[in-house]
C-alpha cells in the first residue's frame, strides 16, 4: 500500500490523542505506548484528563487527552510539544492546537467538525483552521466517524457500539504513519473482550481499516519509523505507572518485613489508584480498608501499625491536611507508619486532576509541635516502587512515621520498566521485642538507630501503654516533667536525622563542579534531566542535583552545592525547596525557577531559563 | 499464663495513680472493668495479653493507663478507628474502647456510626456524663437541652443524642446501658458484651462531681433507682419497682407502663425481652425510654448475631488466597503483560 511513500528515519516523535472525556482517549494513547514499548522503544507518557467525569460533550472542558513520546534513546518526558495530535472534536482541536510543534501534523475527525460540533467547542466561524490560525499545520481532514459505520456495517454490532470504535480507526490511522506492529494492539482484544468475539473483530477491522486509509489517502505522503533501540538493558519488560508501582513498592516492604500489609484510606484523585491496586491484592495477604474520611484512614492504620502490621495510608493533599493530627500521633507514638501524598493543584480542593509540588512544606512542617518526620520523594513513574519499599523500609526500621512524596505527573504517567527481583532488595528488620522478654521498657532505645522497639498486642509480658501524651524517656508513662520533654523532643528529632546514615549520598548528572548547579525534587526529574541534557549538549558546563531524600537531607549536598557558581531550584511551587534550602544551607545563593498552572515543566522553558542564569538575566 | 490460671482484677491495675476526681463516677467503672476482665478470661479463655484497650481523649479516655493490659491513648474522636486498625491488624485481640460522650459522639461521631456500621468485633464503653469533662464543663451532644454549662450560659439551645438510638440508627447489633454505680451489673453487661461477635456498645451513665454532678441522679440515686429504672435481661420478664409490681407492655405501637395487678393487666400481658430479635422495633423503644414518662433500661436491650467486619475481611483473603495465581511479589511484577528485550 505505501509503495510510493517515503518511509524516514526519526529518533524521537511525540504524538497526542485528544478527544471527548467519552471518547477513549487514555486507551488509545496506553494501546500506542505499550505497542511503541513492545517494538523495543523507550517511551514516555502524560495522560491529561478533566476532573469532570462526563463534562458536556464536545465542550473544551470535556477534552481527554494522552500524550506519548517515543524514542530510539532513553526519553525521560513525554515531550514538551507533539508532532502528530489527533483531535476527535472540535474541542479537541481548539483545546490542543497549541500543544502542536509549529508544523506539525493535526489529524481530525472531519464528521465531528459540523455546524453543532463547531459551536459547542466556541468557534465562531465554520472555518476553524483559520481561527486557530493552522495554516501551516498539515491538517488531514479524515471522516473517521462515518469510515468506522462504514467498516462495520455488517459487523452486527448495533450503531452505538460501532461509534465507540472510531478511536481504533484512528490509531490505526497512527499505527501506519509510525510504522507500528499490529498484532500486540489485535491481542490485547482478544484478552479484553475474551468473551465477545464479535467485538474482537471489529476493532481488528476497524484498526486495520484505519490503517490501510492512511496507507491510501494522498494527504499522508510519509510514514516514519522510530528504530528500536539497542542501548536498553536486557531483561524482561513491563509497563507501570507510579501509583501501581507505588502500591507494590509497599507490598515488597510487606513482604521483605514478613509483616502483613495493612492500607486504610479514602479515595481521592490522584492517589485512588494506589488504594484500588492494593484492594487487589488479596491474593498476597494485603488488608485495605476504605475509611470514613482520611482521619480514620490514617488513625486505622495508626492501629494495625500499633498491633504490628506494615501499615500505610495514602492520599493527597487536602487528605494530607486532614491526617495532621494523627501524623503527629505517629511521631509521638514512634510507630512506624508510611503517608503517601501524591501531590495535585492546591489550596483547596485547587486542581484536583492536574500536578503540582506544593505539599513539600505540609509533609515538613504541617503538624502541630516539633514534630520532625521522614520525608522522601520519588522522582519518575517506576522508581515509586523503590521509594515506597524504601519508605518502608525506614519506617519500620527507625520506628517513624515517613513521608512519601509523589505527584499527579509521575502517578498516572507510565514508562517500560525493567522488572526487578526481589531477591536484590535488602531484608527490612524492625525491631520487634520477642514474646516473653523480661521488663520490657517502651521508649528504651538501640544506640544506632535511636528507634524504640516494637511490642505487639498479643504477645506475653510485653503489656504496655502509648498515647499521644509526652511519655517518659525510657519507661514510656506519662510525663509532663519540663526536663523530659526537652529530652524526648531532642531525641525524636535526632531519631529522624540519623536517618542520614543509611541513605545514599546525593549524586550529580554532569560535572563535579561548574557554572550552573540546577536542582529539584520529585517529579520534575525527566524534565530537568532532559533539559540539562540538552543544554549540556550545547557546550554549557550545567549539572542536574536530583533529591529524593528531603528529610533529612543526604550528607554531602553543602559539599556538592560549593563547587557551583550558580545554583538554580526548580520546582512546581512558589519556592518551598529552595528556601529549605536557604535555612539548611544558607552561606550559598539560591536562583529560582517556579511554575504553578498544574502542568510539568517544558524542557525548552527549562534551558531558556537556564541560559538566562548563566547569562546573569 | 498457666492454662489454668484463675485471674482476678489485681492482675488488671497498673502501678499508675489513678488521677480522676474523688467521687467521679470513672473510679467505678474501672473497678467494672476489673472485675469483669478475669471473668471474661473464664469464660472464652483469654491470657491478659490478648486485651487491649483503646482510647480518645478526654477524662474518661485516660482509662488505658490504669490497666495493665496494652493500650493506645489516641487523639480526641479517633479511638474508633484506631481500634478498628488494630482488630483488622489482628482479629485475635480482644479490643475495648474507652470514650466519652464528646470524644465519641461529637469529634469521633462519624467514626463511631461507621465502626458500628462494620460491625467489627470491638467493644465500646461509652462514659456518658453529659458534659465535657477535661476541658472543664462545656455542654456536649448529649447534655439535655437547656442545660447551664459554661458554654451556653442561658441554657443549650439545641437536641441531645440518645446514644441508643443513634447506635440502632447506625445498625447497631448491641447495645446495653448501665450506670457507674451499679459495678455487678457493668460486670454483668461486660461480659455479655465481649462474648458478643460485632461491635458492642455499653452506655455508661456516668457522674461527673464537679462539672455536672447529679445529672443522673433522679434515676441513679438509690432510693428511687428500683422504681425509675428497669434492668432488662434476655428471656425475662420486663419488670420494675421497688415491689416489682410494674411491668411494660406494648400498647399500639407503643410501650406503656402497667401496674401489676391492677387496670385488668396480669403478668401475663408483660412483654419478654427478646434482646436477640433481628427488628430492632422494640429495642428502639426500649433504649428511648426516658424518666419520668418511662423508667431508663439497663442491661442488654439488643445483642443480634450478624457477619463481623473482622472475620469477612479475614475470609476474604484466605478464600482469594486459595486459588491465587501471584503468590509472591514476583509473581505479581510478572503478571499482566510484559516482554522480553534480548
Ligand atoms: C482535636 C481536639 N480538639 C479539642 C480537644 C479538647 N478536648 C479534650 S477532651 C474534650 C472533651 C471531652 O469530653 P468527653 O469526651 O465527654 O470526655 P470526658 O472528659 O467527659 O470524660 C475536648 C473538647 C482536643 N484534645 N483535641
Ligand atoms: S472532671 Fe468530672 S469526669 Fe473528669 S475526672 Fe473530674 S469528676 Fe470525673
Ligand atoms: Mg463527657
Amino acid at each position: 500500500m505505501s509503495k510510493q511513500k517515503q518511509v524516514l528515519e526519526l529518533d524521537h516523535v511525540v504524538v497526542r490523542f485528544s478527544g471527548d472525556s467519552g471518547d477513549g482517549m487514555q486507551l488509545t494513547g496506553t494501546l500506542f505506548s505499550d505497542a511503541s514499548a513492545l517494538f523495543g522503544n523507550s517511551v514516555c507518557t502524560f495522560p491529561d484528563y478533566p476532573s469532570e467525569i462526563r463534562a458536556p460533550q464536545g465542550t473544551v472542558s470535556g477534552v481527554s487527552g494522552f500524550q506519548v513520546s517515543i524514542g530510539t534513546k532513553k526519553v525521560n518526558t513525554p515531550g514538551d510539544y507533539c508532532d502528530v495530535l489527533i483531535a476527535m472534536n472540535p474541542a479537541a482541536l481548539r483545546a490542543n492546537a497549541k500543544w502542536v510543534k509549529a508544523g506539525g501534523m493535526i489529524i481530525v475527525d472531519a464528521d465531528t467538525f459540523n455546524e453543532k460540533g463547531l459551536q459547542r467547542a466556541g468557534f465562531k466561524t465554520d472555518n476553524p483552521i483559520e481561527e486557530l490560525k493552522l495554516e501551516d499545520y498539515k491538517v488531514i481532514f479524515a471522516d473517521i466517524t462515518n469510515l468506522t459505520k462504514e467498516s462495520l456495517k455488517d459487523s452486527g454490532l448495533d450503531m452505538k457500539s460501532i461509534v465507540r470504535c472510531k478511536n481504533m480507526f484512528a490509531l490505526g490511522m497512527v499505527y501506519y504513519i509510525f510504522d507500528r506492529p499490529l498484532n500486540y494492539t489485535e491481542h490485547y482484544y482478544e484478552v479484553k473482550f475474551k468473551k465477545k468475539p464479535e467485538v474482537i473483530e471489529a476493532n481488528k477491522k476497524v484498526l486495520k481499516d484505519g490503517y490501510n486509509y492512511a496507507g491510501n489517502i494522498q494527504a499522508i505522503a510519509n510514514t516514519y519509523t522510530i528504530p528500536s533501540s539497542t542501548t536498553i538493558p536486557k531483561g524482561t519488560y513491563r509497563n507501570v505507572n507510579g501509583n501501581t508501582a507505588t502500591a507494590w513498592g509497599f507490598i515488597a516492604a510487606s513482604e521483605k518485613s514478613g509483616l502483613p500489609l495493612f492500607c486504610g484510606s479514602y479515595p481521592i484523585t490522584p492517589a485512588t489508584e494506589v488504594l484500588i491496586e492494593l484492594a487487589k491484592r488479596k491474593d498476597l495477604g494485603v488488608k485495605t480498608l476504605q475509611a470514613e474520611d482520611e482521619i480514620a484512614g490514617i488513625c486505622t492504620s495508626i492501629g494495625a501499625a500499633y498491633a504490628g502490621n506494615f501499615a500505610v495510608t495514602s492520599t493527597s493533599g487536602p487528605g494530607l491536611s486532614l491526617k495532621s493530627e494523627a501524623m503527629g500521633l505517629a511521631v509521638m507514638t514512634e510507630l512506624p507508619l508510611v503517608i503517601v501524598n501524591v501531590q495535585r493543584g492546591g489550596p483547596s480542593t485547587g486542581l484536583p486532576t492536574k500536578t503540582e509540588q506544593s505539599d513539600l512544606f505540609q509533609a515538613l512542617y504541617g503538624r502541630n509541635g516539633e514534630c520532625p518526620m521522614v520525608v522522601i520523594a520519588a522522582s519518575t513513574p517506576s522508581n515509586c516502587f523503590d521509594f515506597a519499599f524504601t519508605a518502608g523500609k525506614i519506617a519500620m526500621e527507625h520506628m517513624t512515621p515517613v513521608v512519601l512524596l509523589t505527584d499527579g505527573y509521575i502517578a498516572n504517567g507510565t514508562e517500560p520498566w525493567k522488572i526487578p527481583s526481589m531477591k536484590d532488595f535488602p531484608a527490612i528488620n524492625p525491631p520487634i521485642v520477642p514474646e516473653g522478654t523480661e521488663g520490657y521498657m517502651p521508649y528504651a532505645r538501640d544506640e544506632k538507630r535511636l528507634a524504640r522497639s516494637w511490642a505487639f498486642p498479643g504477645k506475653k509480658g510485653l503489656e504496655h501503654r502509648v498515647g499521644g501524651l509526652e511519655k517518659d524517656f525510657i519507661k514510656g508513662s506519662v510525663s509532663h516533667d519540663p526536663i523530659n520533654h526537652q529530652k524526648m523532643t531532642d531525641i525524636r528529632a535526632a531519631k529522624v536525622e540519623r536517618v542520614k546514615e543509611f541513605i545514599p549520598e546525593q549524586d550529580v548528572f554532569g560535572d563535579k563542579e561548574g557554572d550552573l548547579l540546577v536542582i529539584g525534587w520529585g517529579g520534575t526529574y525527566g524534565h530537568l534531566l532532559t533539559a540539562v541534557q540538552k543544554i549540556r549538549e550545547e557546550g554549557k558546563s550545567v549539572s542536574l542535583c536530583h533529591f529524593n531524600y528531603i528529610n533529612p537531607l543526604p550528607k554531602n549536598v553543602k559539599e556538592i552545592f560549593g563547587h557551583y557558581k550558580k545554583i538554580l531550584v526548580c520546582e512546581l511551587n512558589m519556592g518551598q525547596f529552595a528556601n529549605y534550602l536557604r535555612m539548611n544551607f544558607q552561606e550559598f545563593n539560591y536562583n529560582q525557577f517556579n511554575k504553578v498552572q498544574g502542568l510539568p515543566f517544558t524542557v525548552v522553558e527549562l534551558v531558556d531559563k537556564f541560559n538566562k542564569v548563566l547569562e546573569g538575566k | 499464663m498457666a492454662e489454668n490460671y484463675k485471674y482476678t482484677p489485681q492482675d488488671f491495675k497498673s502501678d499508675q495513680e489513678v488521677k480522676w476526681c474523688p467521687g467521679c463516677g470513672d473510679h467505678a467503672i474501672l473497678s467494672a472493668v476489673q472485675r469483669a476482665l478475669p471473668e471474661v478470661s473464664n469464660a472464652l479463655n483469654y491470657d491478659i495479653e490478648r486485651y487491649v484497650f483503646v482510647s480518645g481523649i478526654g477524662c474518661s479516655s485516660r482509662f488505658p493507663y490504669y490497666m495493665k493490659t496494652f493500650g493506645f491513648h489516641g487523639i480526641h474522636g479517633r479511638a474508633s478507628a484506631i481500634a478498628t486498625g488494630v482488630k483488622v491488624a489482628n482479629p485475635k485481640l480482644s479490643v475495648w474502647q474507652i470514650t466519652g460522650d464528646g470524644d465519641a459522639l461529637a469529634i469521633g461521631g462519624n467514626h463511631f456510626i461507621h465502626a458500628i456500621r462494620r460491625n467489627i468485633d470491638i467493644n465500646i464503653l461509652l462514659f456518658n456524663n453529659e458534659i465535657y469533662g477535661l476541658t472543664k464543663g462545656q455542654y456536649s451532644p448529649t447534655s439535655k437541652l437547656g442545660a447551664i454549662t459554661k458554654t451556653s450560659p442561658f441554657g443549650t439551645v439545641e437536641h441531645p443524642f440518645r446514644p441508643g438510638e443513634l447506635v440502632i440508627g447506625a445498625q447497631g447489633k448491641f447495645f446495653a446501658r448501665s450506670i457507674d454505680v451499679d459495678v455487678k451489673l457493668t460486670t454483668e453487661i461486660m461480659v455479655e458484651a465481649a462474648k458478643h461477635d460485632g461491635t458492642s456498645v455499653i452506655e455508661i451513665l456516668q457522674n461527673c462531681v464537679i462539672y455536672n454532678d447529679k445529672t443522673h441522679s433522679a434515676i441513679t440515686d438509690k432510693e428511687n433507682r428500683e422504681d425509675r429504672t428497669i434492668v432488662i435481661r434476655h428471656g425475662e420478664k420486663m419488670v420494675f419497682g421497688k415491689n416489682r409490681d410494674k411491668g411494660l407492655i406494648l400498647s399500639g405501637i407503643s410501650l406503656k407502663v402497667v401496674t401489676i395487678g391492677e387496670g385488668g393487666f396480669s403478668m401475663d400481658d408483660i412483654l419478654t425481652h427478646d434482646a436477640f430479635a433481628p427488628n430492632p422495633g422494640v429495642h428502639m423503644m426500649l433504649a428511648n425510654m426516658e424518666y419520668p414518662e418511662y423508667p431508663v433500661a439497663l442491661g442488654v436491650i439488643r445483642n443480634v448475631k450478624d457477619s463481623t467486619y473482622d472475620d469477612n475481611v479475614r475470609d476474604q483473603v484466605l478464600d482469594v488466597m486459595k486459588t491465587a495465581k501471584i503468590k509472591s511479589v514476583d509473581d505479581l511484577l510478572h503478571s499482566g503483560e510484559t516482554w522480553e528485550v534480548k
